[in-house]
């Protein structure tokens, strides 16, 4: 991209964005700030889960539609085990080792014997998310189950400017998101199973052949993006309760976070949940009956001008 | 079409064309010819499923008429758009529901409903056709989205906007009448037939089924249903030989848009009903399985499957004793995906060929599809 299309393309975007938020601020300066907290929060949110739909992809070339289901189940083991246990961190390590469970189960039963057939795993994955929907329909009736949030994190926080009180655990959200994202970072590319995902993601076939056990590799990154899911899910639980339908809502969130961002990318995933939590929460709070259809112009506009997503490279 | 065989095809023709003899010999017999091959193409079989589909409303009951029949040929023809897609353009394609949806919400907005606030109350001939023409475009519009994109991101982008219309028309409220939707979309009455009862009705879904079965039997076999199936094999192939892949994509969304735009119409007056339900999720997939049950190699898989899905439908909770059709569902989805990926046509053509070459010659019989 030449530098004029580059400055145009600021231009373009960043003068009605401007002008907006010059008028919102204005307008009504906290409505803005704490709308612009609630983006970030839901965003950090669907980082979380997004950053598993993407890694997953990057390396094996496999849409998992069944993402929102282990989200789903993440979440309400997590409830089950709050409600037992009492304590939120091991509801938080039970709902991450319960989704990886699920999917390593998934990639090693079932994706593992159609490697290369993607649309065929794509429609097992399709019926998968299907089946765990209902029966988690089943096991937890259609009511809304509500976690609380830990001790530490309940309550409002106070004395913040321009906005003067803001709930604890949205804002930990953030946090949360940070620490994963660095995890992840570090686990990408500071470690030797790091080094050989972000090699498979470059090319697969070379990483085989310099000797290293793929399907291992496969079976361990679909753990750990389908344990991302049911992480992501804990803490959803939270904030949103879990219902049946959430499930899809998240994949919608997921789907579009990776559309936008560029598939296999975490940078990208974060930059796109950014993106995606901004527009919906400012969508619903300035054009309530149309907020989708930010979501949806943000989807075509990238698509229109980069098919590949922000981030995205040639496969 | 494969690879193998277009080659044959091609080395065929020319050899009929080498010879000057035959060459000058062949525009005599060319009008005679579709025709009589046409007639030979009929057989028994085909007369009696004919048959079979015009006697089916007189012996069954109503309900199987109507809830079984008529709802099976207009959830077919939605899943037969999928099947022209995915099979035979090799784009599958999420959102052929959501274009029903257009076409559906079209039809209750310009015609009448029970929100007479918002329903302008045009007359069925004026309504069905901006039905159809406004659903093409907007599956022409998904189209030219999409096919910048391949294979498995198609599914993506697709189910991405099918979720991102059904929040839509869950949130609108002034076009789209929200969580409610539109209730009392009822078929017209014309000529003094009152076309919502169940005979009548089901013979309009049987026409338009039909009409769309035997129109996407002609398309591929017409040229732009063979390029369309050479770009399915080959697009860069294709691309050098000087054809318009975007273009030819985009075109086979229209035409899939307009059949799904069709069954569109025919559920929403089925169901009496649109509501944001009917676009979700759960049906943008439901299409999926139906046309992925049937078999996406051949245009009656869909009908197929179509007949499958709606009699699970009515009859799971006889099955197991809740109301666990998803399950039931998925789970047969499932296992066609898993052992039989050509779905309940592929299915009978392995037994067919099982027992006709009797079990011992089965062995080492290479598997149908394949080639």
């Amino acid at each position: 991209m030449s530098r004029f299309w580059r400055w145009l393309w600021t231009i373009a975007i960043g003068v009605p964005i401007a002008s907006f938020a010059v008028w919102a601020i204005a307008d009504n300066a906290r409505l803005f700030f704490v709308t612009l907290l609630n983006g970030l929060t839901l965003g950090a949110l669907y980082f979380i889960v997004a950053a598993g739909f993407t890694l997953v992809f990057g390396l094996m070339r496999n849409v998992n539609l069944a993402h929102g289901s282990l989200y789903l189940l993440g979440g309400y083991i997590g409830y089950v085990v709050a409600e037992r246990t009492g304590w939120w961190l091991l509801a938080l390590a039970a709902g991450f080792a319960a989704a990886a469970l699920v999917g390593l189960l998934i990639q090693v039963l079932i994706l593992r014997h159609m490697q290369g057939q993607d649309l065929r795993q794509t429609m097992v994955t399709i019926g998968l998310a299907i089946v765990i929907a209902d029966i988690l329909l089943w096991i937890f009736s259609a009511l809304a189950h509500q976690m609380e949030a830990p001790a530490w994190l309940q309550g409002p926080l106070r004395g913040i400017p321009l906005i003067n009180a803001y709930s604890a655990y949205r804002l930990s959200l953030l946090a949360f998101g940070v620490a994963i994202g660095v995890a992840l970072w570090w686990f990408l590319n500071r470690t030797r199973v790091g080094m050989m995902i972000r090699a498979g993601v470059d090319d697969r076939a070379m990483l085989a052949a310099a000797g290293v056990n793929v399907n291992l590799v496969f079976a361990l990154t679909f753990a750990i993006g389908a344990g991302l899911a049911g992480v992501g899910g804990v803490i959803g639980a939270v904030e949103l309760s879990m219902v049946p339908g959430e499930d899809t809502r998240l994949l919608l969130a997921s789907l579009v976070v990776v559309i936008v961002g560029g598939m296999g990318s975490v940078v990208g995933a974060a930059l796109g949940a950014a993106i995606l939590g901004l527009a919906e929460t400012y969508g619903l709070a300035y054009a309530p009956t149309y907020s989708v259809v930010f979501t949806f112009v943000i989807l075509v506009l990238v698509l229109a001008f980069r098919p590949r997503g922000i981030m995205g490279r040639a496969a | 079409m494969s690879a193998a065989r277009w080659r044959k095809a091609m080395s065929t023709g020319a050899v009929a064309f080498a010879p000057e003899t035959s060459a000058r010999a062949l525009p005599a017999l060319a009008p005679a010819a579709p025709r009589a091959a046409a007639l030979r193409a009929i057989k028994p079989r085909h007369l009696l499923v004919l048959a079979a589909l015009l006697i089916f409303p007189f012996v069954a009951t109503p309900f199987f008429a109507f809830q079984i029949g008529a709802q099976s040929l207009a959830l077919g023809l939605i899943a037969l758009s999928l099947t022209f897609l995915g099979g035979y353009g090799g784009m599958v394609s999420l959102a052929q529901m959501t274009v029903a949806g257009i076409a559906g919400y079209a039809v209750a907005i310009l015609g009448s409903s029970a929100s007479t606030e918002i329903s302008l109350g045009w007359p069925w001939w004026l309504v069905v056709p901006f039905a159809l023409t406004i659903a093409t475009a907007c599956a022409l519009g998904i189209g030219w989205l999409s096919v910048r994109t391949e294979g498995i991101y198609t599914i993506m982008i697709t189910l991405a906007i099918g979720v991102a219309f059904h929040y839509l028309v869950l949130q609108n409220y002034s076009l789209f009448n929200g969580f409610q939707g539109f209730q009392k979309v009822y078929p017209p009455i014309v000529a003094g037939v009152n076309w919502r009862d169940p005979l009548p009705f089901y013979f309009l879904a049987l026409a338009c089924a039909l009409t769309g079965y035997f129109f996407i039997k002609y398309l591929l076999r017409a040229p732009f249903g063979i390029a369309l199936q050479g770009i399915r094999d080959n697009a860069r192939r294709m691309n050098a030989l000087g054809f318009n892949v975007i273009a030819h994509r985009v075109v086979a969304y229209g035409v899939a848009g307009l059949l799904a735009a069709v069954g569109g119409v025919l559920l929403v007056w089925y169901n009496g009903l649109i509501t944001p339900g009917s676009v979700g999720t759960s049906w943008l997939i439901n299409v999926l399985v139906i046309a992925v049950l049937g078999g996406m190699k051949h245009p009656i898989g869909p009908f197929i499957g179509a007949v499958v899905f709606v009699l699970l439908q009515n009859f799971a909770i006889d099955l197991i004793d809740r109301e666990r059709f998803n399950l039931v569902i998925g789970g047969v989805f499932l296992a066609i995906v898993l052992f039989s990926p050509d779905g309940l046509l592929g299915l009978w053509a392995r037994l067919r060929a099982r027992l006709r070459l009797g079990p011992a010659v089965a062995a080492t019989a290479r598997p149908p599809g394949r080639n």
